[in-house]
């Protein structure tokens, strides 16, 4: 790794932090006053009697800049742990996202269709509209929601990326 | 206030009811504090009720809230303790923001207690209402607002200790007014341990042996030491020079770092970076090894990243990882407190009977040629004082007595860095990473409050002593007998020296066309004014400031032509420095003049 390496790399990244209040916006302040980029995000609370959240946010950057936002996660008060699910503890990511579509005809037909070699389940369903449910990693959900749109995509929520490590152990 | 039970609340038992008001001031003196830089207001009324009724912490009412924290800033780093401030909630906090920046970025222990709305006014815009943990989050180390009195011992002492452990730094600790009157059992210091926070202090012994072993093998080594060593205490100082001594290298030190080792010591190069020596410079650029030892590789340090020290490997001891790698690649990082990895590197080097590469002798020969060039020199005239004339005499003057420096920001800063020899850490105030002009003359309120017994000289210019001159006031109250040294070249110096260069000579609003008279504005403020503007007449006037035992405000007319040399023009390499006027002709590259 050198400050010259000018390659850009998507890295996804887990903090466990104490789930005090402000903790969130210390991470994300963090990234933004740095000039890190933030290109998903998700934060829940994992352990209540522990009282720690974990954040996992994918980000981008040149390795120097990977190692720095990594250094600087770590000098956070309120953080436990900063993980590098990418290069650390090979991982396995996941995402939600929630998909409405709406259209009648051939091309509804073709939406229920293109659900099911998705695996997506529709939640929803009226006779002009569908809201389906789909997990996978980014790439498919970006895949489906593209096959979605001359479909009649209408709208999509997306969960932001969920990383656990492979094997037996914790982090 | 005597509770129940009889006793005041600073000496109560653990586990007694106090009200939050009276936690504070218990937990200060069970912290060690014993004085306060402070400004009373509605949201703090509740602390102040209780610290009118303690007889033992000392309040300093400054005049403004920036000069309480810049002033906690000279407290702490002249003493090696915290600097404590206590501010009102809306404005007062807000004032504090620059003090606190400053504080973040020289890594200077303060813990900063704001008074906020009551709890259930939050988020209501009530009158002096702001954000205080928002505003304050980005220039802290960490911030809490506290709203249950039950958390208020636990948060306040661990305020204590992340501000003066691992990198120190300030913190902020927001208490709402109810929360000030609201009782809570109070919990000692002993009884805090913190869930996540745990500086990494010691070095693997691996790593220090491989510094070492890099060390004995360089044939053209240099130390890089920061304010990382002046943080580290004393003994980091005492080890510094011991390791110095037995390696028989070469040190330069960063603005920060200055007085660790001592200036009058064969070793020492001077100054690094964009004002310093030409043999620091150079020596950096040429070295094969370069020790930085709790130096941060600051962008005034370098200069180019590209050019910089193009050919050495590079050992960085940090106590902060995040400062690794962050602007120059490392060969070798240690991640440590400075004296404990010093300590251990002494060890080594002695148990080994290590000694420097014999090719160390025409290192120093090389460094002596550039030494040769003398690049502190300047024409002295005989008509107008010459700042840097001004400082050789006050720094002759104060020779033999115990003496702190605090500047403001700009030439005379440099100026003061470059020629003023320090021989003992802690010694010199200076705002290096913020820049903060305003900060030298509180800054020395508070070193004077520490240090009543002596000699404390703020070397300012005309411009940034104004931005928090009203500080001469609290100097006044508390017979603090500050001496304020301002080189009056009635120009921003740095601001003109940088539009010559820069900008063609467009000299834009960098002219003070009214300046008040500083003799009178002294007598108003109940100092003592005084004015040089001959060159033989600052001697005796220099004597007659350090013999009255009063604040002083000493104008001394400088010539306002002189520029600050040497330098580094922005966006060059260590190799490319000016030396003086005549060679100032040298183009500077677009990219260097985006450069700040």
């Amino acid at each position: 790794m050198t400050p010259t390496d000018s390659r850009i790399e998507a890295h996804t990244i887990v903090i466990i932090v104490d789930n005090e209040p402000g903790v969130l916006a210390r991470v994300i302040g963090l990234f933004a006053g740095r000039g890190y980029n933030i290109e998903s995000l998700t934060v829940a609370e994992v352990d209540r009697a522990a009282h720690t959240s974990r954040i996992t946010v994918v980000t981008s950057g040149t390795p120097a800049v990977i190692e720095q936002i990594k250094a600087q996660l770590g000098r956070l008060v309120p953080v436990h742990r900063v993980v590098d699910i990418t290069t650390e503890k090979p991982g396995i990511e996941r995402e939600m996202a929630l998909v409405k579509v709406a259209g009648s005809g051939d091309k509804r037909v073709e939406a229920l269709r293109v659900s099911q070699v998705f695996r997506a389940k529709a939640l929803d369903t009226t006779h002009a509209s569908f809201v389906f449910e789909i997990t996978g990693a980014p790439e498919k959900i970006d895949a489906f929601v593209e096959l979605m749109r001359p479909l009649g995509l209408v709208e999509v929520s997306r969960t932001g990326v969920a990383a656990i490590s492979r094997g037996a152990e914790a982090m | 206030m005597e509770s129940k039970s009889g006793t005041s609340f600073a000496e109560a038992a653990e586990g007694t009811e106090l009200t939050g008001s009276e936690i504070v001031i218990r937990a200060l003196k069970d912290q060690g504090v014993r004085h306060i830089f402070g400004y009373p207001g509605g949201a703090v009324l509740p602390i102040y009720d209780s610290l009118f009724q303690d007889n033992e912490l000392v309040h300093v009412l400054v005049r403004h809230e920036q000069g309480a924290v810049h002033a906690a800033e000279g407290y702490a780093r002249s003493t090696g303790k915290p600097g404590v401030v206590l501010v009102t909630s809306g404005p007062g906090a807000t004032n504090s923001v620059t003090g606190l920046t400053d504080a973040l970025m020289d890594s200077i222990p303060l813990v900063v207690i704001t008074g906020q709305v009551a709890t259930h006014l939050i988020g209501n815009d009530a009158f002096q209402e702001c954000d205080t943990v928002g505003i304050t989050r980005p220039c802290t180390k960490h911030n809490w607002l506290v709203r249950d009195v039950k958390d208020l011992p636990r948060v306040l002492h661990e305020a204590f200790l992340i501000a003066t452990t691992g990198r120190p730094g300030p913190v902020v600790v927001d208490i709402p007014k109810d929360v000030q009157f609201k009782k809570a059992p109070y919990v000692g210091p002993t009884h805090v341990h913190h869930r996540t926070y745990r500086p990494r202090l010691d070095a693997d012994a691996e790593t220090i042996r491989s510094a070492v072993t890099m060390m004995a093998a360089a044939k053209r080594p240099v130390f890089y030491t920061g304010g990382g060593i002046v943080n580290s205490g004393p003994e980091a100082s005492r080890l510094l020079r011991e390791l110095v001594r037995l390696t028989g290298f070469p040190i330069t030190s960063t603005l920060m770092g200055l007085g660790a080792y001592p200036a009058s010591d064969p070793q020492w190069l001077g100054l690094i970076g964009m004002h310093g020596t030409y043999e620091a410079n150079l020596a950096a650029n040429r070295c094969d090894l370069l020790i930085a030892l709790g130096s941060r590789f600051d962008d005034r340090v370098t200069g180019r990243v590209d050019a910089f020290s193009p050919g050495s490997k590079k050992i960085h001891l940090d106590i902060d990882p995040a400062q690794i790698n962050k602007n120059i690649r490392i060969d070798l990082p240690i991640v440590a407190d400075a004296a404990r990895a010093l300590r251990a590197m002494i060890e080594i080097w002695k148990n080994e009977k290590l000694a420097a590469n014999p090719e160390l002798p025409a290192w120093w020969k090389q460094i002596a040629e550039w030494r040769a060039k003398n690049s502190l020199s300047f024409k002295n005239s005989k008509k107008l004082i010459k700042p840097q004339f001004a400082i050789d005499r006050l720094y002759q003057a104060t020779r033999g007595r115990e003496t702190y420096i605090t500047t403001e920001v700009g030439q005379h800063q440099m100026w003061a860095a470059q020629r003023f020899k320090f021989e003992e850490p802690n010694h010199w105030m200076t705002s290096g990473g913020l820049g903060t002009m305003g900060y030298g003359l509180p800054a020395a309120v508070g070193v004077q409050m520490a240090h009543p017994d002596a000699l404390v000289i703020d070397i300012a210019g005309e411009a940034s002593v104004q931005m928090t001159m009203q500080e001469m006031s609290t100097a006044v109250q508390y017979d603090l007998p500050i001496k304020i040294f301002i080189l009056n070249n009635e120009y921003m110096g740095m601001v003109r020296q940088w539009q010559q260069l820069l900008h063609g000579g467009r000299y834009s609003h960098s002219y003070s066309e009214a300046l008040p008279d500083f003799v009178k504005l002294a007598e108003a403020y109940g100092a003592v004014g005084l004015r040089a503007e001959k060159p033989e007449e600052l001697d005796e006037k220099i004597r007659a400031m350090i013999a009255v035992n009063r604040p002083v405000l000493f104008d001394v007319r400088v010539d306002p032509h002189e520029n600050c040399y040497p330098m580094i023009p922005s966006g060059a390499a260590h190799d490319q420095m000016i030396l003086s006027d005549s060679e100032e002709e040298q183009e500077v590259s677009e990219e260097g003049k985006i450069m700040v």
